[in-house]
Parts: structure tokens; sequence; C-alpha cells
């Protein structure tokens, strides 16, 4: 690997600009500095990983770019829009349309079925529920679960229920996905999967992930690490052990 | 959401129909109470207005008038006729040397007004031959029915013809009418009133009401007010000594106080385990909540998520509980106890019911509204 400037990076734009960003939590004497002025910028068709200790901020972080949580200061943009100068419902229908979730827990909600809890992004855009219905199905046909689709997502094994949750994630074409922990609840093999499925499904040009990480064994996947301690960005390393840049060069 | 977590659905629903079926169960059984209390009135439709002494507060509280009194409301003009009606206590030897206490309806002679007009057996015109009486149905076949012809079978109900020993008075049954329950559920029998003032125990006077019939085209409550003026008598519409009736069970006796504490009893258990269980089915579920949120659900449509699920436990709670309560009515439809579902009591329940369920779902909401997405990243 080797340590490389964001203004090196060739590309058509940018996925998400983060400059000076901090977060606080609590007040007075137990205040917690979650984020001290993070600076990073992740361009559009990359898929960044954020590395650190426990506690130094990166859920925070991609809670902040996701337009979850405020920030208390700095500037953060995704795709030019910044979710602190849109109003509540401009911020929640933006974040609806252009970013999907992936959850180290799934979060599928157990009472619906896989196909059901895939189409929630759609029905929550106003898209009909049939045509909902298909196209969830249709991408749940992606992964290799179309056989499943009415099945309750507590009937799938772990690695099964984030194949779901991704397509959940992906089922709108949104532009940034963000995945916390995403194979930290699966054994290797099915770890390395699920990655495979997000470069192949949620990658792409115009599209970016920011995967937050412990897990070494998927470093591989990104682009780019940043590695977080203590509320900073330390370093962002290009990962030349990419498995894209391998087969790129082999 | 709800819907398919089984356990908790059936749990809230069952909260709704508890609340449901007790606060239509006991309200039914508290109408059924206030109708019989004016049972009396409701049996004798043909009378548009009662006349009685101005103090008598209810239809059990006769106090007799001077039989001069009746030809004085009989020359107040808009009356179609006014006729005698007498109402006492008798008691009733049965064959079995038991002792039963009556009460004694005694109607005009002549006309007969005041006699029941649906018979299942006989017709009130026999009322008119020697020592003749009608005897209500109910106890007919049950506190004046005979003893069992044979030891631990069953009494035999009154026929036409059987006889009856009323105060030390032969009476004949000619027939068994189809009466209203009263409220003190005691036997009813009927006769001219020239024959139950002779069988009743010895009174002063034994006119206890004028039935009165307005002349078509005369408002009933203009002339129960010219009745009032002329005579110094009391004057009521059937329909307000009714309420009247109602009126003084309502503030005289525990009847409401018990009942309402009951449907009180229902509303409150149905709101707290509904609630409470709405609330925690809420709070289990707030990171599913958050990650809606994440993923672009607004306020609005968490807030019609919650409201359709509270909206529809409440409509099929109430409907089950409304069900039951129907069954329970027609299950008792001939027995003692007093039943009488009315619209209104099914109206007053729907608002009871949505506003346990709004109050469950408010409590939910304001915990959902106020809810972080940020927390869907919380492990």
């Amino acid at each position: 690997m080797s340590t490389n400037t964001i203004e090196t990076r060739t590309s058509t734009g940018l996925a998400v600009v983060c400059s000076g960003v901090t977060k606080s939590y609590g007040t007075g004497q137990a205040v917690v500095r979650a984020l001290r002025g993070v600076d990073l910028t992740v361009p559009e068709g990359e898929l960044l990983m954020l590395v650190g200790p426990s506690g130094c901020g990166k859920t925070t972080l991609i809670s902040v770019i996701a337009g979850v949580l405020d920030r208390d200061a700095g500037e953060c943009t995704v795709f030019g829009k910044d979710f602190s100068k849109l109003s509540a419902s401009e911020r929640v229908r933006f974040r609806g349309r252009t970013i999907g979730f992936v959850f180290q827990a799934f979060n599928l909600i157990p009472t619906l079925t896989i196909t059901e809890n895939i189409s929630v992004p759609l029905l929550l855009q106003g898209v009909s529920r049939r045509e909902a219905m298909d196209r969830a199905r249709a991408t749940l046909e992606r992964v290799g679960l179309g056989d499943r689709w009415r099945d309750s997502s507590s009937k799938l094994s772990g690695g099964q229920q984030q194949r779901v949750a991704i397509c959940r994630a992906i089922v709108h074409n949104p532009r940034l996905i963000v995945c916390d922990e995403p194979t930290s609840a699966l054994d290797h093999a099915t770890g390395e999967r699920v990655m495979e499925l997000l470069r192949e499904t949620a990658a792409g040009p115009g599209k970016s992930l920011v995967v937050v990480t412990h897990d070494n064994r998927i470093f591989k996947y990104a682009d780019r690490i940043a590695h977080m301690d203590d509320g900073h960005v330390t370093t962002i390393e290009q990962n030349t052990k990419s498995i894209d840049s391998t087969r790129s060069s082999s | 959401m709800l819907f398919r977590d089984r356990a908790r659905f059936l749990g809230i629903l069952m909260g709704v129909t508890l609340a449901s079926l007790v606060m239509t169960q006991q309200g039914s059984i508290f109408v059924g109470i206030m109708y019989r209390a004016s049972s009396l009135i409701i049996d004798i439709p043909s009378a548009d207005i009662w006349v009685m002494d101005p103090k008598v507060r209810y239809i059990e509280d006769q106090k007799p008038l001077q039989s001069t009194k009746l030809p004085i409301v009989r020359g107040v003009s808009g009356i179609e006729w006014a006729m005698p009606l007498y109402k006492g206590q008798i008691k009733a030897r049965l064959d079995n040397g038991l002792v039963q206490n009556c009460v004694m309806l005694g109607v005009d002679d002549s006309t007969l007004v005041g006699a029941p007009g649906e018979l299942a057996l006989g017709s009130a015109g026999d009322l008119r031959s020697a020592d003749a009486v009608l005897v209500d149905e109910v106890a007919a076949s049950g506190r004046l029915a005979k003893p069992p012809s044979v030891p631990g079978g069953r009494p035999t109900p009154l026929a036409i013809g059987d006889i009856l020993e009323l105060n030390d008075h032969r009476a004949i049954v000619v027939g068994i009418a189809r009466m209203t329950r009263s409220f003190q559920n005691q036997p009813t029998i009927i006769t001219t009133m020239s024959r139950a003032t002779t069988m009743a125990p010895p009174e002063r006077r034994n006119l206890s009401y004028i039935l009165v019939k307005a002349k078509s085209g005369i408002d009933p409550k203009q002339l129960s007010r010219d009745i009032a003026a002329q005579t110094g008598l009391a004057a009521y519409t059937a329909s307000e000594f009714q309420w009247m009736t109602v009126d003084y069970f309502l503030r005289y006796t525990g009847i409401p106080i018990n009942f309402g504490l009951s449907v009180a009893l229902g509303f409150l258990v149905g709101t707290v385990i509904t609630g409470f269980m709405f609330y925690n089915f809420t709070l289990d579920n707030l990171r599913y909540f958050a990650t809606f949120k994440a993923m672009g659900a607004t306020d609005g449509h968490l807030m019609r998520m919650i409201l359709v699920q509270s909206v529809m436990v409440a409509v099929l709670g109430y409907g089950v509980g409304v069900g039951l309560t129907g069954l329970f009515g027609l299950s008792t439809q001939n027995a003692a106890i007093a039943f009488y579902l009315t619209w209104q009591l099914l109206a007053v329940a729907a608002c009871a019911i949505v506003s346990i369920c709004m109050m469950a779902a408010m409590l939910s909401l304001r915990r959902v509204i106020t809810l972080e997405p940020g927390v869907v990243f919380k492990g």
C-alpha cells in the first residue's frame, strides 16, 4: 500500500467532501469529541474503507456523511448537497434517493418477507407496490436468492440476510452506499462473498461506497483505505492490493 | 409490522376486545335495567299521557288519587279518552303453600285500556268473565308455575283455566300475557279495575294513574301541560315519565355507580393493556423505525404506519368485542338478565375504543417522531 493525497487522484466528480467536520456528544465535563476536524473526500466510483480502533469516530463520520446525524462544525457535502442547508423534508427525500445503507446487524424487519424488506426504499419514494415488489424480486435474483422471495428474513442465515440487506441498499439505485461493519457478523468465506457482491452490485461509474470495518481480510476490496484515530483521519492509503488493481495489472 | 408479530398483535387485540366487551356488555345490562324500570309505561303504548299525584317521582312511587279526579281530567279539552289504572301489590298463594308477592294491575272495566296488547294464550276480552285474570308469561312458567307432579320434575306452567288464590280470593287464569320484564322481576297479574280493588288489600284510594289519549292533532306535550294547569295534578307524556323514572334510578340508586365502575374499569384495563403493549412494541422496534427514517421515511410515513396499525386494531378489537356482546345478548334473550344493546351504546363504545387506540398510538408516535435516525448505526 502507498500513501496518496486526495488531490492526486483523478476522478470525474466527488461523491463526498468533508472538511473540518467536528462532532461532540454530551455536555460539560462529560463531553466526548467524536470528530475533531475530519477532512475526507470520496470520488465517485470509489470504494473507500474507514478503519481504526473502536471509538475513533468511524461510525459518527458515516452517520454525518449519510445525513442521519448533524455535525457541529465544518463542511460536508454529498454529491454537492449539504444536508445542513436542506429542510427536514428535503433532507429525508435526498437521503432516501441518494444513499443506501448496509448495517452490521442487517436491520431487516423480521415480520416482513424478504421481498417486502427490499421494497421498502422504493415504497418510501412513492413507487407503486406492484412495481416495488417486481424490482425487489429482480434485485433478489441478482444475489442468487430469487427462490427465497416469499420467505421471512428470520429464516435466512447471516450471509443470506446480509445479501438481502445489500439488495435493500441497492434496489433504488443510490449513488452512495454506506456500510457499517458489513462482514463483522459473518464468517470469513461469507464475508468475502458479501464484499464481492457489494463490489459487483453497488460499485461502478458514478457510484461510491464507504465501508466502516475492522475486518482486515476485506481490505483488498477497497480502492483506498482511510485510517482514523481519535476523531481524525490520520492517513489515506491507495490500495495497490485491491482486487481490481490486481485484475487490471494481470 | 404489528400484524405479523402475532403474539403482540393478539395481545393488543385482546386488550381492545376486552375493553369493547366489558363496556358494551355492562352498558347493555345497565340500559336493560333502566329499560325494565319503566316497563309498565312501555307496555301501555296507547297512553300518550300519564296523570298522577304531583309528588310521584317514578313509576313505582304511586300515590293514589281520589276517584273524583278522573272526571275532572276527562273535562280537559283535547282529550280523546282518560282511563283509570290501578297498580298495587298482592300475595298469591301457590299450590305448594308458598306465598309469592305479585304486582297487580287493574284496567278500566269496560274498555280494558291498559291491558297487554300481546297474549301468548287467551284473549284480553276474557277479563270480562268472572274472577278472570291474565298472568305474565315469564311468571306463568316460573314463579307462579304449578309444582312438579313428580319429585325432581319440572314445574308445570300455568294455563288457561288454572285457579290462583290471590289474597284469599279465587282467580281464574284466562290468558298468558307477553310483557316486558319489570325491574323487580315480580310476577304481574292483570285484571279489571273493580276486581283488582276487591282482591287487593283495602286502601282509601285506588286510582294509581290516569291514562290519557290525546285527540288527533293535539300535541301530547301541550295537553299534559294543560291537564296539569287545570287539575293541579302532575301530567307527563309517556316519554317524559319514562325519563323521570330512569332519572330517579340514576340519582337515587347505586346502579349507575356500579355499572359506571365496571365500564370505567373496562376502559382503564383496555387502555393500560393496549397502551403498554403498543408502546412496548414500538420500543422493541425502534431500531427498525430508525432504519425506516434513515432510508427516507418521513414523520408522515411513520405516523401513517402507526395510525393505520392502531386503527386496524381498534376496528378488529371493537368488532370482536361487540360480536361477543351480541352473542351474550342472544344467549340471554329469554333469561332474567336485563340486556338492551342500543346504537348509542355502540357509538359511545366505538369512540372509547378509538380513543384508547389513539392514546396508545400517540404515546408511540411521540417516541418515534423524536427518534434520531443516527441510532441506526448503534449496535
